[in-house]
């Protein structure tokens, strides 16, 4: 008599299972099949179509009724089990209870509804059957719906396209800093995000979720950062969790999933598990492929063959009509392995293979992914690609060929096409000159004045020059800002601005680093020139900034910090000194010290100190002095017509308005100030960033001093006569700096490149353009006039950024 | 034997970015690359002490914020010219949370 083998749960993993196993012995077991959906089991994986409507339930049925019938299986649809009684072999369910020899759990998985208020509100749903997808459906179905989708994965995603195509207005939250952070790079999940956002899907990385709203029904998601999303539908897509609690309620051994052995048999030798509600060798699975393997498996175990589930290699692939996408393996960075990187920003293509030891471990491909089945398969097979590492990259269709000629982009370009943006020298006259005997950059700068202003496009000139005189001229070597890439700063940054590139990772991927996510030169770099570009939109990330500009003090030798207030103009009082005083006694200070900037430095303070140092501050009204960072620091001055028998101006006043128009900005390198109220100069204003002496008839602005490394004089820039004029100077050049020098660089360098001719010309002669450089200094000031202290001393920041991450030191030893 | 301590949520952690532990035995830095792996090492650079916490992480690597060495956060070693190691500790991300294996900390501790 055949045994009774009893399958809990009619999904992609059971249905698979049981075809091999009637395939190998279809008389073995009298089988009874209960599933908690009301239905038999289909294609899963197509919900995502089913949900765009581009395809019907119908279509994506793997086992009808009939298969049922024929193969004698007992179904039980719509009857959930509730209760695995192992003592008397038999499960329960609102049916009554069914006794078994042999019993199979297969309840997959259910979404993982973020624990947050307002998650059971009607409307919130997951995404996992067609229940599911019949709720979103419904609601799709009315005008103007807005949908907001918690998780950017591939679920998610999924399920973004295909509200989008059901006109819907779509948002999606994604937690993590890039799409599909699991499958793919930051690089590939930028190319992702860009192509989604094209298709009018709205993108919020980093969204911490704090809420869902609404009375009756979902309304809105309001984020930790306040942010609300309109929302009539809210998906949670923001991963699975395997259904295992029957088996909890066993007592089988359950881990993230129900454990099972490579024969697919539970802690019960009578009962086996698989599909998405086990963990195999500590991995729970969620894609198809290994399932299946694992439904091969389980048939022959059932059967009496011996076979072994081996953890598979798992690829995946996005389906989300138009978007090619596959990753496979291990794309992790270490020090073992090393990349290949293709990239062709304007196709939008982007491939990178992880190697080790000679062998491909890891694929990411977007945008052509023709090739995809080739590298899985070398990687598979763990093929040996040393003797085709050249050309492997392009493919197994690549049969060789010429190199690409890195010039022919410039070669393309019109003879109308400008180069120099600051003379306004377009490439045919390059080129004439050239023809004429002009062949390298300092003739081409005499003779056209290309390159001879900022120097942006010294690179540009030099590519002209290579590809009109060919071999003749030898490009100099390109001198890379860091060793992940070859590209300048200047280059760099005509980059972010021409193809208006708004992230970091969109700066590496268009400008081709040869690393996926840069290093601790390139990166704080790249972020200031985010933030100098793009204000408004780009959100400054800390982790690309050093500690000082992360933690808002200085680090000393010891790993303690040191903290200064701002003492606007160096002006204080004996309020600010009692509250700087009692501080100081609070937090144990060791050192005090007074600055050359005119401040008081508290040194040897504890990082977890540093919050509730500021708040004591803060409640005094002093601010952040910024004396760590690439901004503005200080504006020195001396007591002027107010006190000084010599002061010609209120040089205090000045510097006072100066430091409150100018504080809070990042500039490429540190900006100091100082006002002297006469010739006699005694707040030092000729060695500074920017000076200003007071004389009876105005005040004479100068620029570029260091006295530093280097010690060098002011230069002047010009000679006003009321304050207004000086801050309009000031703010110009200041503006100036920020928009064209290279991180690091500080004004007096920058302006030995630019020349001070061309400084004048853009802030002193040209005065529409002075006014436009004061007013996007001033939009940019709209976001960072403010105190770092004030901000990161709220409640909310210490445990998450200045408390330890766990306390260990109680811990008792096992 | 492995003690495995769960000490936190990955999401606790920023992606390129550290937060430490304290312990008997002086602080461990856990650190969180961009591809959400997981690292855990001594917060103390073999150069001069410096915290790696708060270094700029890139790829599986650290830099030290006070002399830039660039330490390997797999083996601990330090990159390029120059020499030294840091203690490395186990360490894993189940279902979103972060494991630390204990035992060596605890033990020595205890001893």
């Amino acid at each position: 008599m055949a045994q009774k083998l009893v399958v809990i749960g009619a999904g992609m993993a059971s249905g698979r299972m049981l075809e091999e196993l009637f395939a190998i012995d279809a008389g073995a077991y009298d089988v009874t099949l209960f599933g908690a959906e009301p239905r038999g089991n289909y294609n899963r994986i197509m919900l995502s179509p089913v949900l765009a409507g581009e395809k019907e339930y119908g279509e994506i049925i793997t086992h009808d009724a009939d298969w049922y019938r024929d193969n004698g299986v007992d179904c039980r649809f719509g009857e959930p089990v509730v209760k695995i009684d192992r003592k008397a072999k038999q499960v329960v369910s609102p049916g009554g209870v069914t006794p078994y020899d042999k019993l199979v759990i297969a309840t997959g998985s259910a979404s993982f509804f973020i624990p947050v208020q307002g998650n059971d509100l009607p409307g919130v749903v997951g995404f996992r059957d067609l229940d599911d997808v019949e709720a979103m459906l419904k609601v799709a179905g009315k005008p103007d719906g807005q949908a907001v989708v918690i998780g950017g994965g591939l679920l998610g995603l999924e399920a973004a396209a295909a509200l989008k195509q059901q006109g819907m207005d779509v948002t999606v939250l994604h937690l993590m800093g890039h799409l599909m952070e699991r499958q793919l790079d930051p690089a590939a999940g930028y190319l992702l995000q860009k192509e989604l956002e094209g298709r009018g899907i709205n993108i919020v990385c980093k969204a911490h979720t704090q809420a869902i709203l609404g009375k009756e029904h979902v309304e809105a998601v309001l984020l930790e950062d306040g942010q609300v999303f309109g929302a009539d539908l809210v998906v949670m897509a923001a991963g699975i969790r395997p259904e295992s609690w029957l088996a909890v309620d066993a007592g089988l051994r359950v881990e993230r999933g129900i454990w099972v052995d490579d024969t697919m048999q539970t802690s019960d030798p009578d009962i086996y598990a698989l599909g998405e509600c086990v963990e195999h060798d500590e991995v729970v699975y969620g894609l198809v492929a290994p399932l299946f393997d694992m439904a091969k498996v389980l048939a022959k175990t059932l059967t009496g063959t011996v076979a072994e589930f081996k953890a598979p290699v798992v690829s995946c692939q996005l389906k989300v009509t138009g978007v090619d996408l596959f990753s496979v393996g291990d794309f992790s960075q270490g020090d073992d392995r090393e990349e290949i990187v293709f990239r062709d920003p304007g196709r939008g293509i982007y491939k990178r293979l992880i190697l080790k030891e000679d062998r491909i471990i890891g694929v990411v491909m977007y945008g052509d992914t023709t090739d995809a089945g080739w590298f899985f398969e070398m990687l598979k097979t763990g093929e040996d690609i040393s003797d085709i590492r050249d050309t492997l990259i392009y493919g197994p269709a690549f049969q060789g060929g010429e190199a690409l000629d890195p010039l022919a982009v410039v070669a393309a370009m019109p003879d109308s096409a400008e180069i120099c943006g600051c003379n306004g020298v377009c490439k045919g006259t390059i080129v004439q000159a050239i023809h004429d005997g002009a062949t390298d950059l300092g003739a081409i700068k005499a003779v056209t004045k290309a390159s001879a202003s900022c120097g942006n496009c010294t690179g540009l000139v030099e590519q002209v020059l290579a590809s009109t005189l060919g071999d003749e001229f030898q490009v100099p070597t390109p001198s890379g800002i860091c060793g992940c890439t070859d590209h300048s700063h200047e280059d760099i940054r005509r980059v972010i601005k021409s193809q208006a590139l708004k992230s970091i990772p969109a700066v590496m991927q268009e400008m081709g680093w040869k690393t996926s996510c840069g290093c601790h030169i390139c990166r704080p770099a790249l972020n200031y020139y985010m933030i100098a570009e793009w204000p408004l939109e780009y959100a400054d990330d800390l982790q690309s900034r050093f500690v000082n500009e992360r933690n808002h003090a200085n680090i000393q030798k010891d790993g303690t910090y040191s903290v200064v207030p701002r003492m606007w103009g160096g002006i204080t009082t004996p309020q600010e000194l009692r509250a700087i005083a009692d501080a100081a006694e609070k937090y144990n200070v060791p050192t005090i010290h007074v600055t050359g900037g005119q401040r008081i430095d508290l040194l040897g303070i504890r990082r977890e100190d540093l919050p509730a140092m500021w708040a004591d501050l803060n409640s005094a009204g002093l601010v952040s002095g910024h004396a760590y960072s690439k901004g503005l620091r200080t504006v020195k001055t001396c007591v002027g017509s107010d006190h000084c028998r010599f002061g010609t101006q209120d040089s205090t006043g000045l510097g006072i308005k100066l430091e409150k128009i100018l504080w809070g900005s990042w500039t490429p390198h540190k900006v100091k100030l100082a006002v002297s109220g006469c010739p006699r100069n005694c707040a030092e204003a000729t060695c500074k960033d920017l000076g200003v002496i007071c004389v009876d008839s105005g005040y004479q602005v100068s620029v570029a001093g260091a006295a530093g490394m280097e010690l060098k004089e002011t230069e002047a820039l010009a000679t006003v006569a009321t304050e207004q004029e000086v801050i309009d100077l000031a703010v110009a050049f200041i503006q100036l700096y920020r928009e064209s020098a290279n991180y690091l660089d500080r004004p007096y360098k920058w302006v030995a490149k630019v020349g001070m001719d061309w400084v004048k010309q853009q802030v002193v002669e040209d005065a529409q353009n002075r006014a436009a450089l004061c007013e996007r200094f001033e939009i940019s000031q709209s976001v960072y006039r403010k105190d770092p202290w004030a901000e990161q001393a709220k409640p909310e920041y210490r445990p998450r950024k200045w408390a330890a991450l766990a306390d260990l030191t109680l811990e008792a030893a096992e | 034997m492995s003690n495995w301590i769960d000490i936190a949520a990955l999401e606790d952690i920023p992606p390129r970015g550290a937060r430490v532990v304290k312990t008997r035995l002086g602080c461990v830095a856990v650190f969180r690359t961009g591809d959400d792996r997981v690292f855990a090492i001594d917060d103390a650079c073999p150069h001069k002490k410096g915290p790696l916490s708060e270094g700029i992480v890139h790829g599986n690597a650290v830099t030290c914020p006070l002399h830039n060495w660039v330490i390997d956060l797999e083996t601990g070693m330090a990159q390029g010219a120059d020499e030294g190691r840091v203690n490395t500790y186990e360490i894993r991300v189940e279902q979103g949370r972060i494991l630390l294996d204990g035992a060596r900390l605890l033990a020595r501790s205890a001893a």
